[in-house]
């Protein structure tokens, strides 16, 4: 019977690699990615992980021998935050068009400048649009349920794509949590081996990572694109047999009392637990407010966005990221874009919150409501607002 | 000249027929670069994964939906040749260690240009000759970025003109050294380090074979002569890789667990001017250019040669 123990969320993390038995993994440390890979190093010395543990010089170098270790035909995994992902940022787009099935988990840091260790979601924004697999966790629990669910899922042969596991850093890794850890007889049987589509064989040789003129670039650009959004039901069916075997059941798109809601917030990530106590509290309070929360970045869900939003007049965006001089950051933008072609959408006010670890508490999104319905009220709903800076 | 006698040795007829790299690829005419990893491939055989660096050799051999590859062969990126090989290394070593893969001897070649190998790629090779990776780097020097239109690199020598160190009114084209490479990865402790040169097609093809024989990572830099970059006539290619072995400019030795060996003796230099007047990167140099060349040229020499001295007397 699987067990719930209290961990760190990080330990929780590097059991579901130890669990899914990679063969390869290359990272380099940063705050607050560390412990995972010092979990992993250790399950490596210790023989409980048969897995060449590659202790690279540079991020840029993890991502290049995750490239060489999946294309030779190795399960591969990696985990980065913050600036170690901007310095691979060139090799993780490269990963994708050459469809390596890397699973990577990002402890959510904010970048530089100034320096700051803290949690937010600069990084993962930076490279939104690498076309990798990204999916954001809540809590412990469901970090280590999507690691060992990405390995599935990156290495379908209807995917074959790598997988960003998004993890707030501090706020889940390193935390101490109750996490369901499964035996190894039930993933074994729900995770077999990676079976590669091609790799790196003498007897069977391939070229791999040819470069295109621009006769074929667009075609190339094409099948990535249509690869990574064809994932979706893949993506679902994968975390439907997960349910079943755990009861756990995850979707790309996810709402709490949004029944009857005429307001939703939407976060991703961590923010979903505290913004969920808000929203109880504010119901009481006779609110009719929910909340919405996008599990699935890319490929973004769609039908199950729209659906959410069927009825709702308001959505109130928590974004942990700028786009400096846009239109809004870059998860109400996207809201924006996806509303768009939907009959009566809801209006959207934008609020840039948590930066590097800034709190977010429940009284937060209670004052963010406050300011939204100003805002309606008073049709100023353009651009967005960094919200709870200090005077 | 020494070495002409592996000639006899190795009559042209009894070169492998195993071609890594097919012909119909689209290097200009005289790339001694092309003939340098045609030769690799020829010593190496077929049980061989490539990790190549962008550059020239990559974009003459691989335009989507074509490829020159006989060989499995994966380009990733210009500056983590030597990260992409060290993960195909501990991919293949470790799918082998749980039965996943046949276990056979499969070399793992990593290779890049003098600007992927001494500029950016230099921290990438470094982490991998450190970490003790087993394959094999062979960095092909043209002594220029030459894919992308002939700019210095630190590997580019001193005098030679550019696209960006033009022969100007005040500057003399490039104006710093040529950096070491072979004695970078000597510093890194490694078991196998050789310089090479495809006009001396037996001896390259020697130290290619023993640098994948020894367990470790192993460096073979290879003078690859681009009559494109260097404004020389396609047919001196050749001609001008002895002449750099002749003048002292690249001497060919091996540096095998820390013991230097020349493979080709000369026994008296001939003058660098023999080499520089034949290119018209050089076209520019002044006398007192040329004779600051010759000193810098000569004294290098002679420092290889008190290393190799040296390391006879170890021995
Ligand atoms: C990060 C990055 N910077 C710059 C380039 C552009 N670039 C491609 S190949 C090349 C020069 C290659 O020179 P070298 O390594 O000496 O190989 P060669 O073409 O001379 O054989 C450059 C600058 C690139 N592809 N990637
Ligand atoms: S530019 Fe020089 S190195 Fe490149 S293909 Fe032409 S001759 Fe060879
Ligand atoms: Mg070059």
């Amino acid at each position: 019977m699987p067990k719930r123990v209290g961990m760190e969320v990080s330990i929780g993390a590097s059991e579901a690699v130890r669990l899914a038995n990679v063969d390869a993994i290359a990272a380099y440390p940063i705050t607050p990615q560390t412990h995972i890979v010092e979990h992993l190093s250790e399950f490596v010395a210790n023989g409980e992980l048969d897995a060449e543990f590659i202790p690279v010089e540079s991020e840029h170098s993890a991502m290049s021998v995750c490239c060489g270790t999946s294309a030779a035909g190795a399960r591969t995994f990696t985990c980065t935050s913050s600036q170690g992902l901007a310095l691979m940022t060139e090799i993780v787009f490269i990963a994708s068009a050459m469809q390596l099935p890397i699973v990577m988990i990002l402890a959510n840091r904010s970048l530089s400048g100034p320096l700051s260790i803290w949690n937010d979601h600069t990084d993962v924004m930076l490279v939104r649009d690498c076309g990798w697999i990204q999916a954001f966790g809540e809590n412990g629990q469901e970090i280590f349920d999507l690691t060992l669910a990405a390995f599935k899922i990156a290495e379908d042969h209807r995917v074959v794509l790598p997988f960003m596991v998004n993890m707030d850093g501090f706020i889940l890794s390193h935390v101490i949590e109750p996490i369901e850890i499964l035996d190894q007889e039930t993933v074994d049987k729900f995770l077999p081996p990676f079976k590669p589509v091609y790799r790196l064989d003498p007897d069977n040789p391939v070229t791999m990572g040819a470069f295109a003129m621009p006769d074929l670039y667009t075609e190339t650009k094409k099948y990535q694109d249509e690869r990574l959004k064809a994932s979706l039901p893949v993506i679902e069916e994968i975390w439907k047999e997960y349910g079943d075997l755990t009861g756990r059941y995850y979707h790309p798109v996810e709402t709490y009392k949004a029944e009857g809601a005429k307001t939703l917030f939407i976060t991703m990530g961590s923010f979903g637990e505290t913004a969920s106590t808000a929203v109880d509290t504010m119901r009481e309070e006779g609110e009719a407010v929910g909340l919405c929360k996008i599990r699935l970045w890319r490929p973004f869900p769609y039908e199950a966005f729209w659906n959410a939003m069927k009825g709702v007049e308001n959505l109130i965006v928590i974004d942990r990221a700028t786009s400096y001089g846009g239109p809004g950051g870059p998860v109400a933008s996207e809201i924006r874009s996806a509303l768009y072609t939907m009959e009566n959408p809801p209006k959207v006010v934008d609020f840039i919150a948590g930066l590097a670890g800034r709190d977010v508490a429940p009284g937060d999104y209670k004052a963010m409501y406050k300011r939204a319905q100003e805002r309606i009220a008073s049709g100023d709903i353009a651009g967005y607002e960094i919200y709870g800076v200090r005077e | 000249m020494k070495n002409l006698g592996n000639l006899n040795v190795y009559a042209v007829r009894l070169l492998p027929k195993t071609e890594a790299i097919a012909p119909g690829h689209r290097a200009c005419q005289g790339c001694a670069e092309v003939l340098a990893v045609r030769l690799v491939g020829k010593a190496l055989g077929r049980d061989t994964v490539v990790a190549c660096a962008t550059g020239c050799m990559e974009i003459i051999s691989s335009p989507l939906p074509t490829t020159s590859w006989r060989v499995p062969w994966i380009h990733v990126a210009f500056e983590n040749a030597a990260a992409v090989a060290s993960g195909v290394e501990a991919g293949l070593k470790v799918l082998m260690r749980k039965g996943r893969i046949p276990k056979k001897k499969i070399n793992v070649l990593a290779m890049g240009g003098d600007g992927g190998t001494s500029d950016i790629g230099l921290q990438a090779l470094s982490g991998a000759l450190e970490r003790g990776h087993n394959f094999l780097y062979v960095c092909y020097d043209n002594e220029a970025y030459m894919n992308t239109g002939i700019q210095r690199s630190s590997s580019t020598p001193f005098g030679a003109a550019t696209t960006t160190s033009p022969a100007g009114k005040v500057k003399p084209g490039q104006v710093t050294w040529k950096k070491n490479m072979p004695e970078i990865a000597v510093a890194h402790n490694i078991p196998y380090v050789a310089t090479a040169c495809p006009s001396y097609p037996f001896d390259l093809m020697e130290k290619v074979k023993k640098a994948a024989k020894v367990d470790g990572p192993a460096y073979v830099h290879v003078l690859s002569v681009c009559p494109t970059g260097w404004r020389l006539p396609p047919d001196l290619s050749i001609r001008a890789g002895r002449l750099a072995v002749e003048t002292g400019i690249f001497p060919l030795y091996e540096v095998e667990e820390g013991r230097y060996k020349l493979s080709v003796e000369v026994p008296k230099l001939r003058p660098v001017e023999d080499y520089l007047k034949i290119q018209g990167r050089f076209r520019h140099l002044t006398p007192d250019l040329i004779e600051k060349i010759q000193e810098r040229v000569t004294k290098d020499y002679n420092k290889l040669l008190a290393k190799v001295r040296f390391s006879e007397e170890m021995s």
